[in-house]
């Protein structure tokens, strides 16, 4: 929705906010729906009421819980019945400069800066140890503004006795626990209230009559900051960046200025604006963002203007280039369809507000930001909050790779007059065994962003995950495929629950980079052989549809079960013996995991 | 900025604030008047009104406003 979207103006979310709930609610499509505990050191309810605006933007259906005023550390530290049964999905702690219960004063010694800096972090610790113990779910954790008056005028930031160092000491003890703690992110409030203006945040009259953290007007941005965490967390974030080229990746017109005429590089303060923003672009490719080309041009001229000299992007950077004379709307349907994602991956990166409003009109899910001069175009994707980065995993740096070596596969496969035939010259060997704890990431990952070759699309927190792994009540299967081309990585899961004499397959999902590839038979074999060997007799296969996962819905047909039930929702139920199975992957070479 | 025209904007401020185009502001207007109208939705209603009249209420006069009439009065005196 247009009013939720970065650079959205607080003023018509706070006046308007009832109607805005209205419209989203009267959408339609699928929600995920998610319970948020909101443990509060200040008042929370136009938190809470402007987060659930952001989250129903992006699918996502919150229920919340919110402590009694400022009862954070009780709530934390010995839960209530109410909470305790709530069973959060994340909880997110929020604190500020006004709950810090140990500042220090200029008559205290070192030694009772550094104990009261230590009493402060414990009081933390021991809230965040609690709940993580207690409910194994994701915690957001704000950290601190900076205070809202320095005693000690500058020497406040170096002094041990100064709010603002003590503050900056803090956070900084925060963020060594979010490293080395998984699950556990921080809000960035000190960098939110920086960017919204700290005088401004740090109203005193909200606080004094209300007991509000921060002034009413900066409740949006703060709510948009941890709605993207939760987003982040729950796999709505965006995969690809397509980009226009003409005078968004350089100044001019390519075609008509000739390479040697665009603005790009040092020269002048509008070529070095691109060039900024080419850079930019660049280290969202490192963080395993793909970049495609969405441009009216001849391809010839794009490439051109890629290889500019001065430029800070290539056009190996991009895993698809379509510079044509199409209509954007339908170009970004087919750069989808050609990377095997939902249209709702992308984001779409344009100068011109005409490009622009097609691509917003035509194809639903597509975020497109407003581009409104060179000197903004950074910002308007940076905070849009789209590629929030909850998760990294290693398999994140070489996804760029991954697609680029499918799109040469393709190229292959036209060669070839036999399917099979070309599967074979694949070379393709695969890793299918239990979980690695060094997977377990990427596995999670898997669990919350695959949505089409998914038969259940249930979604996995990183604790739930691990708890899966500790349990001996499952069989797992992680399958990892190499072929000629390159790595493919993690790209399929099985998860199975063993139910008497037969095993209830509660999660079976491939990454669609992999289809057609005979992936799902290997992994089937191996989930036989598994079952045999512990004395499981049955196979039960359940197909859950969502509006996404329809190329599934004959999976298990195709694998010869034999339904046994199905519901009014088109919820099936699915089984196979498997004392009879014979493996049927033919293709691939299969292997377990290493031995240590 | 006149008496009338400064009721027609708040009029509009109320209707967005509680979602209910019924709501017809008088100067005797309270908030015993609209069903919506407790403390926690008063702080969303005063953000939206210094907005759209570009001005500040103090913390004195949030506290001691006894309608709407009186609101509209400080308005008055004070926005550009």
């Amino acid at each position: 929705m247009q009013e939720l979207i970065y650079p959205f103006d607080p003023g018509v979310i706070i006046r308007k906010r009832k109607a805005l709930k209205r419209a989203l609610e009267a959408q339609e499509g699928p929600r995920l729906r998610k319970k948020i505990a909101v443990l509060g050191g200040s008042t929370t309810s136009d938190l809470v009421k402007t987060l659930e605006l952001f989250l129903l933007d992006a699918g996502i259906e919150p229920v919340f819980y919110e402590s009694e005023y400022a009862q954070y550390f009780q709530d934390a530290m010995f839960p209530p019945e109410s909470l305790a049964s709530f069973q959060p999905d994340v909880i997110w702690i929020h604190t500020t400069g006004r709950n810090i219960e140990n500042w220090p004063t200029v008559r205290d010694s070192d030694q009772q800066v550094e104990e009261k800096l230590a009493a402060e972090l414990g009081r933390f610790q021991a809230m965040w140890e609690s709940l993580e113990k207690r409910f194994r779910c994701p915690i957001i954790q704000n950290n601190f503004e900076k205070p809202f008056f320095r005693l000690l005028g500058n020497r406040d930031a170096w002094d041990i006795h100064g709010r603002t160092h003590f503050t900056a000491r803090l956070n900084g003890a925060f963020a060594q626990y979010a490293a080395e703690h998984q699950g556990f992110f921080l809000n960035d409030t000190d960098y939110l209230a920086a960017d919204f203006g700290l005088r401004r945040w740090a109203d005193p009259a909200c606080w004094n009559m209300y007991k509000y953290a921060m002034c009413f007007e900066a409740i949006p941005a703060f709510a948009f900051s941890v709605a993207n965490i939760i987003k982040s967390l729950f796999g709505k974030n965006k995969k690809v960046l397509a980009l226009d080229l003409d005078n968004t990746l350089w100044g001019g017109v390519v075609g008509d200025d000739g390479v040697e005429g665009i603005e790009i590089g040092q020269e002048t303060g509008v070529a070095q604006s691109y060039y900024e923003f080419q850079s930019y672009v660049k280290q969202l490719k490192d963080l395993g963002i793909l970049l495609t080309v969405c441009s009216k041009n001849e391809e010839e001229n794009a490439l051109a203007g890629l290889s500019h000299p001065e430029g800070a992007l290539r056009p190996e950077d991009f895993t698809l280039i379509k510079a044509n004379w199409e209509n954007k709307d339908r170009n970004i349907r087919e750069t989808a369809a050609a990377l095997d994602l939902l249209p709702e991956s992308i984001v779409f990166a344009d100068d011109n507000p005409a490009e622009r409003e097609i691509v917003q009109a035509q194809v639903p899910g597509v975020l497109v930001p407003e581009l409104e001069g060179v000197e903004n175009y950074i910002a308007a994707i940076d905070r849009s909050g789209c590629f929030e980065t909850t998760t990294f995993s290693q398999d994140d740096l070489k996804r760029g790779e991954m697609y680029k070596a499918n799109a040469l596969r393709a190229a292959q496969q036209a060669s070839f007059g036999d399917y099979g035939e070309y599967l074979r010259s694949l070379q393709m060997h695969a890793v299918i065994d239990d979980f690695l704890p060094v997977y377990l990431t990427r596995i999670t990952q898997l669990t919350n962003k695959s949505n089409q070759f998914n038969l259940t699309t249930k979604r996995f927190t990183t604790e739930e995950m691990e708890a899966v792994y500790n349990s001996p009540d499952y069989i797992r299967l992680y399958g990892k495929l190499v072929d000629k081309f390159g790595d493919n990585g993690v790209v399929s899961v099985v998860i199975g629950r063993k139910n008497g004499e037969a095993l209830d397959i509660e999660l079976w999902l491939m990454s669609c980079r992999v289809l057609k590839r005979d992936m799902e038979l290997a992994m089937l074999d191996k989930l036989a052989e598994r079952c045999r060997e512990q004395g499981l007799k049955t196979l039960r296969g359940f197909y859950y549809p969502t509006p996404k996962n329809g190329m599934v819905k004959g999976l298990y047909e195709s694998f010869g079960f034999k339904k046994t039930a199905e519901e009014p929702d088109g919820s099936t139920v699915w089984e196979l013996e498997t004392g009879s199975y014979a493996p049927k992957c033919k293709v691939i070479a299969v292997t377990g995991n290493p031995v240590e | 900025m006149d008496g009338r025209e400064i009721f027609a904007r708040l009029n509009k401020v109320f209707q967005e604030v509680f979602d209910d185009p019924s709501i017809r502001l008088t100067p005797q207007t309270t908030a015993d008047d609209i069903e919506d109208w407790d403390s926690l939705e008063h702080i969303t209603l005063i953000s939206a009104v210094e907005r759209e009249f570009h001005m500040k209420f103090k913390m004195k006069e949030i506290s001691s406003m006894k309608n709407v009439g009186e609101m509209a009065g400080i308005i008055q005196e004070r926005a550009r």
